[in-house]
């Protein structure tokens, strides 16, 4: 069996996503490429062979990068006519969003979103209602089978292979090279990532402004490795940026710890969280649904909770 | 400028939706509205003909008969007129399936831009405007929080993981836009009083001219299941000794 891999690449390399993918498509299929398309793709192609590529389908053409989804589909969609892959792996990035959702409509055949996990060539997984129920669903119709999969599924394991690498031309027709991309813009806070840090401290509507977000970062600071995250609440208040947000439409996040205050746990929240390894929950409220997935809950005040667990770390760190 | 927005009608989409025996989302008697995602792009569409100056808004609807009411929610905001697609045929059906159906409705119509949600509170797949841009040969600007129209083409920052990026486009286009990139507008009295009166289209599969294969859903649920619930979870009110009993699991942890 063909399975493919959709990697998002970057001048620094592949992304993490490519990586946990291409180490689930070895257990999938016997012939497993990658394709990588835009700046940065060539350097990826080792990183993508060690975890499992035979085959690197690979331009570091600027066009698509430069140009929103259309060229890079008019690529894929050329290589899926020459090559008749099965299944095709997709990330839930922006990108490869529009990228699954456009090389559908060329090629007629299904596309699943939100899996969790991928079963065989024609089922695949994935949770609802906030994780609660597990919904596996079949795949049917024309191949190949596209799947987009939520980040952090599957743990990325190099087997350590060497990929051969094919060239993809770049022709691509001017009109399909309307959407341009002008300026890229970063907002991401210091310390480590939110998907990399070992301890996730997540703020919501609970909050109550930007004010409480602060007290957060130092409660990040005291732990040290801790990331600051966010309901979407609190992002739509404006009050931190959306690169915080955790959840469905954020990010998804499997610290060891997590703690959360001033969060209710809506199902779009949860699915962004829950594999996290332990979860510490602080909400003013019995009632929130927070508690029933947290290892530890707190009902209180996170006014007073929040500074308190602050002091009582920086305590243990200076051993007094 | 015209404008085609796509408003979805969704079962509870502020409460917790039920599954029907078959798998499916139950949409028959809920208690449904106007996709709170959709609110954003339509105001976003609303306030771009405005300040254009003329122009009209369609409002475009998949669903069962109830799903009127996502029609008559937008037209109370403003829109000028609507368009629901209802087929029988059409229960069940997948993004694709959904995809044709709009993009066929959408041709239809006399354009400028295309203006969706970025995923639907109930189906959440984000990919069906994608697939409507692609089958009308549009280009798409997808994930925005902020648009900007000016002689004949379309700028947006576009939401990224680490960011944004300044995306443009000439029109016709597709746009989606990111919840919370606007406020949307409160019907007022004045409106829902309009909006009886404004003119619906209802549209069947065959007047689209799609045959019954190309509205055949390709996916099935096989199995649903519990999620195994999470073993011994502790609840606890808080007290002098809180920030003692975290700090411990944190030390468990081994992350202090
Ligand atoms: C399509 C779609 C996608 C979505 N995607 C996401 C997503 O990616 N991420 C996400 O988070 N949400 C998402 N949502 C929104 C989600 O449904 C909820 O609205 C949101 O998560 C609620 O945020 P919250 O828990 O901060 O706020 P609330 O639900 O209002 O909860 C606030 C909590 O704070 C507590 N509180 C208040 N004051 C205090 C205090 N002083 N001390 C302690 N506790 C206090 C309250 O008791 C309550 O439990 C999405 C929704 C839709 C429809
Ligand atoms: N049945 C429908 N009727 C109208 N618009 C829809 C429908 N389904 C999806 N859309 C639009 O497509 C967007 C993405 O939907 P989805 O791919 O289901 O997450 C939604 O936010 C809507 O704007």
């Amino acid at each position: 069996m063909k399975v493919w891999v959709w990697a998002d690449v970057t001048p620094d390399g592949p992304a993490p996503s490519a990586l946990e993918l291409l180490t689930k498509a070895r257990d999938l299929g016997d012939e497993v490429a990658a394709i990588a398309l835009g700046p940065g793709a060539k350097a990826s192609t080792v990183a993508l062979g060690e975890h499992g590529a035979k085959t690197v389908y690979a331009s570091d053409d600027e066009v698509f990068s430069k140009h929103l989804a259309q060229p890079t589909v008019h690529a894929l969609a050329g290589l899926v006519e020459e090559h008749s892959p099965d299944l095709i792996l997709f990330p839930a990035s922006y990108d490869a969003r529009d990228i699954a959702g456009r090389l559908q409509a060329r090629t007629g055949s299904t596309l699943m979103a939100n899996a969790t996990d991928v079963l065989g060539p024609d089922k695949a997984r994935t949770e609802i209602l906030g994780g609660t129920k597990i919904v596996d669903v079949e795949l049917k119709g024309p191949a190949p089978k596209l799947v987009l999969i939520r980040p952090q599924s599957f743990a990325a394991d190099p087997s350590g292979g060497t990929a051969e690498v094919v060239e993809v031309k770049a022709d691509v027709p001017d009109d399909l090279k309307k959407a341009e991309r002008l300026e890229r813009h970063e907002e991401e806070a210091s310390g480590p990532r939110l998907e990399d840090a070992k301890v996730v401290v997540a703020g919501g509507r609970g909050l109550g402004g930007t004010d409480a977000f602060e007290q957060l970062e130092k409660l990040a600071a005291a732990i040290g490795n801790a990331a600051v995250g966010a309901s979407r609440a609190a992002v739509d208040a404006g009050w931190v940026p959306y690169s915080f947000q955790i959840g469905q439409t954020g990010k998804t996040v499997k610290p060891e710890v997590y703690i959360c205050a001033g969060i209710s746990g809506a199902l779009q929240h949860m699915v962004g969280m829950k594999g996290a390894k332990r979860i510490v929950a602080i909400t003013k409220d019995p009632d929130a649904p927070i508690l029933k997935i947290a290892d530890l809950g707190v009902v209180g005040d996170l006014f007073k909770i929040v500074p308190a667990l602050t002091e009582e770390i920086e305590k243990r760190r200076t051993g007094s | 400028m015209n404008v085609v927005v796509l408003t979805k009608w969704v079962p509870e989409p502020e409460g917790t939706p039920t599954l029907g025996d078959d798998g499916l989302l139950v949409r028959e008697g809920a208690d449904g509205a106007l996709d709170p995602g959709d609110e954003y792009g339509l105001e976003a569409a609303l306030q771009l003909v405005e300040a254009a100056g003329d122009g009209e808004i369609t409002l475009l609807t998949m669903g069962p008969e109830v799903a009127h009411a996502a029609l008559q929610r937008g037209l109370a905001m403003g829109a000028h007129k609507g368009v629901r697609v209802t087929d029988d045929s059409l229960r069940g059906a997948d993004s694709l399936v959904t995809a044709r159906v709009l993009a066929a409705a959408i041709g239809r119509q006399e354009f400028d831009l295309v203006v969706g949600g970025v995923e639907s509170t109930d189906g959440y797949t984000g990919t069906v405007s994608a697939a409507i841009a692609e089958l009308l040969g549009l280009p798409s600007l997808t994930f925005a929080r902020k648009l900007e129209a000016a002689d004949g083409s379309l700028k947006i920052e576009r939401q990224t993981a680490a960011g944004y990026d300044v995306v443009t486009s000439p029109l016709p286009a597709l746009v989606t836009v990111t919840a919370g990139a606007t406020e949307p507008r409160y019907p007022s009295l004045k409106g829902v009083m309009a909006a009886k009166s404004k003119p619906v289209e209802t549209l069947s599969v065959s007047d689209l001219g799609l045959s019954s294969d190309e509205v055949a859903a390709t996916q099935t649920v096989a199995e649903v299941s519990d999620a195994p619930p999470k073993q011994g979870g502790e609840t606890i009110e808080a007290d002098d000794t809180t920030a003692t009993r975290i700090a411990d699991l944190l030390e468990e942890a081994k992350v202090i």
